[in-house]
């Protein structure tokens, strides 16, 4: 990547910005099964990097159970390869180091430690042994760009523990930056955000995205209207729609499994939270 | 300038403690006094390691008595192999009376001063290391790490008692000499002090230097989120080892120590009561500090000489209940309840330390293992 590249930031796009000559995440016939329930069945994903793909469905559709696959935590078969390397099969830790981050629905920093502790552990994955046994100094150009991107800089030495809900989210977001994943999957970031922090999570995912593979998975039609590139749609464990917003909202099997589930649904998706 | 500040401070912390173990105390104490101070600073050791391991790692290290013993007793054995030697037997007194003509095999490595060291530091850290691979890569974690460790305590006590060939329940008792010094000789035995206190002093540092530095937080992160950590990129087990050698080595030093210093080395100072007895001083004191730990341990062994000397029995008693306070009311220990009064004072938290480290703040959490026991 040229310097100018990352100057421009380039807006994240539907279907991506970069073409396959970068990173991309493909996700082949992943199949999870819980004692022979099958929480997510055969689902394909073709994520591009600048692709701002959200991933939606009604309550136990199995987006979060995808992620929970994708990174390692349960076991699915399948096939699931960045950039043409496979990671079903590795442990949690080897997938994070291949470049996937993950968040999680409620905020998990920790928060005994201070905002820039937080970065800077994120941050560390590779460091030797030699490196771990001094103190840390000064700060990372990484982790003090991180802490610009997310908003967090005036924060840095606060313990994680006071900041506010919203804060957190970003502060998981920014310590995936440092941790250098370029696969970025966030499930539910703005869950119990007030409208304003909705916004800012938005604008700040349209600046990390373009450079970055990131997936959404949500239940927030409109923060999903507002800033999704692309859409997959889940259902029952299996993927039923997948396109732009309008393309998925114009979708009939989309609009019946919402009607089927929400009980006050609308034609076009907007009670379904 | 921060910087340098933090750096004064250390170094005059370091000083003060040095001041107070080698001219304080020696000026103070009587000979009996030191000599049992010298055991307190024993317990100290073994207590900075399970501030490490504890405090920092979320390890609830209850079977620490283990390294203590295998210290203890690899140390025991050489000194009656010096014994014994010196008045021309093959074999030390207590296997003369039980008829045993020559030295089991597995006593003869320990004849060697040089092996007998390397084996002190490399056989309990070796056990450490492939117990808590084992243990935790397996991630098995909180209540039920603190079981098997205990239990492993009270399996090698059991063992050691059926060992005729270590004493039986006696242990190794009735040292003479030291590396050559006679220990009847007052002047000996404070060298012995000045040797727990150099290696007190040096635990600190050790520690002092793990929790400051990127593994401290790395290790306090894992406390308090593991599986978090594992998303970014690190194996935990792989860190929690670390803490738990470091402490295993701290106990079975202190454990070499302690059999020259007190006399004996035995099964009474390996099973599941004295490993406890190790975590109280260390809760009381408070286990997320540096200085907690130490501080603790030598108090509760202090007191704990002080009143069973007058109140043999109800020592226990008040002992079991301080513990249970503490645990239940004061979490973060004797040292927490510093912190906090400061707060209420409304005094800024700085000038605690070098660098206000949020991880030696007391602990919201009483069972810092619960996050383990969710996953």
């Amino acid at each position: 990547m040229t310097e100018l590249e990352t100057e421009v930031h380039p807006e994240p796009a539907a279907g991506g910005n970069a073409g396959m000559g970068t990173q991309y995440l493909e996700v082949r016939g992943l199949t999870v099964d819980f004692d022979g329930f099958k929480a997510v069945s055969d689902v394909d994903l073709t994520l591009f990097q600048g692709d701002l793909r959200f991933l939606i469905g009604p309550n136990g559709a199995g987006k979060t159970t995808v992620i929970d696959a994708i990174t390692g935590l349960v076991p699915a078969t399948g096939s699931v390869s960045k950039s043409g390397q496979e990671l079903l099969g590795k442990k949690v830790h080897q997938i994070a180091r291949r470049g996937v981050g993950r968040t999680f629905q409620t905020a998990t920093v920790f928060e005994q430690l201070t905002v820039l502790q937080n970065l800077d552990i994120a941050a560390g994955a590779g460091r030797s042994a030699w490196a771990l046994l001094r103190r840390r100094s000064g700060i990372l150009p990484a982790i003090e760009e991180a802490l610009e991107t997310t908003g967090l800089a005036d924060l840095a030495d606060k313990p994680a523990g006071v900041l506010a809900h919203g804060q957190k989210q970003w502060l998981e977001i920014g310590m995936l930056l440092v941790q250098n994943a370029d696969v970025l999957l966030l499930d539910e970031p703005v869950a119990g955000m007030s409208h304003e922090e909705r916004e800012e999570t938005g604008n700040l995912l349209r600046r990390i995205g373009g450079e970055r593979t990131v997936v959404v998975v949500e239940h927030d039609m409109d923060f999903m209207r507002a800033f999704a590139t692309s859409v997959t749609v889940l259902a029952r464990g299996q993927v039923i729609a997948e396109g732009t917003v309008a393309e998925v909202q114009a979708n009939p099997r989309v609009q019946e499994v919402y009607l089927g589930t929400a009980a006050a649904g609308t034609d076009d998706l907007k009670e379904e939270s | 300038m921060k910087h340098l500040i933090g750096r004064w401070q250390t170094w005059a912390g370091f000083g003060v403690g040095a001041i107070v173990l080698f001219g304080l105390a020696p000026a103070v104490l009587s000979d009996f006094r030191l000599g049992l101070f010298a055991k307190f600073l024993c317990f100290a050791i073994v207590a900075v390691g399970i501030g490490l391991a504890w405090g920092r790692g979320g390890m609830l290290v209850l079977g620490q008595g283990v390294f203590f013993g295998l210290g203890g007793y690899i140390m025991g054995m050489h000194l009656k192999i010096s014994d014994a030697a010196l008045t021309n037997q093959d074999v030390p007194d207590f296997m003369q009376i039980a008829g045993v003509r020559e030295l089991p095999g597995y006593w003869q490595p320990f004849a060697s001063p040089v092996v007998t060291l390397v084996a002190i530091v490399v056989i309990p850290t070796g056990i450490a290391a492939l117990l808590g691979l084992g243990v935790f890569k397996r991630r098995v974690k909180g209540a039920y790490f603190a079981i098997l460790s205990q239990a492993l305590a009270a399996a090698l006590a059991i063992l050691l008692i059926g060992q005729t060939s270590v004493g039986g329940s006696n242990g190794l008792t009735n040292f003479r000499t030291f590396f050559g010094f006679s220990l009847k000789d007052p002047v000996n035995k404070q060298m012995l002090y000045f040797i727990a206190a150099a290696v007190l002093l040096l635990s600190v540092a050790v520690a002092r230097q793990l929790m400051q530095s990127r593994y401290g937080e790395l290790l306090v992160a894992v406390r308090d989120g593991e599986e978090r950590v594992r998303f970014l990129g690190y194996d935990p087990a792989n860190i929690k080892v670390v803490a738990y050698v470091v402490a295993a080595l701290f106990a079975s030093i202190a454990g070499a120590l302690f059999a020259p210093i007190v006399g004996f080395i035995a099964p009474s100072q390996v099973g599941i009561l004295p490993s406890i007895a190790f975590l109280i001083g260390v809760a009381i004191g408070g286990r997320t500090t540096l200085l907690g730990p130490v501080l603790g341990a030598i108090g509760v062994a202090w007191a704990q000489t002080l009143l069973s000397e007058r109140f043999p029995s109800e020592w226990t008693y008040a002992q079991g209940a301080l513990f249970i306070i503490v645990v239940g009311f004061f979490p973060a220990g004797l040292a927490g309840l510093g912190v906090f009064l400061r707060r209420r004072k409304g005094k800024p938290d700085v000038g605690d330390g070098p660098a206000p480290d949020p991880a030696s703040l007391p602990d919201p959490d009483p069972e810092p293992e619960k996050a383990g026991a969710k996953a």
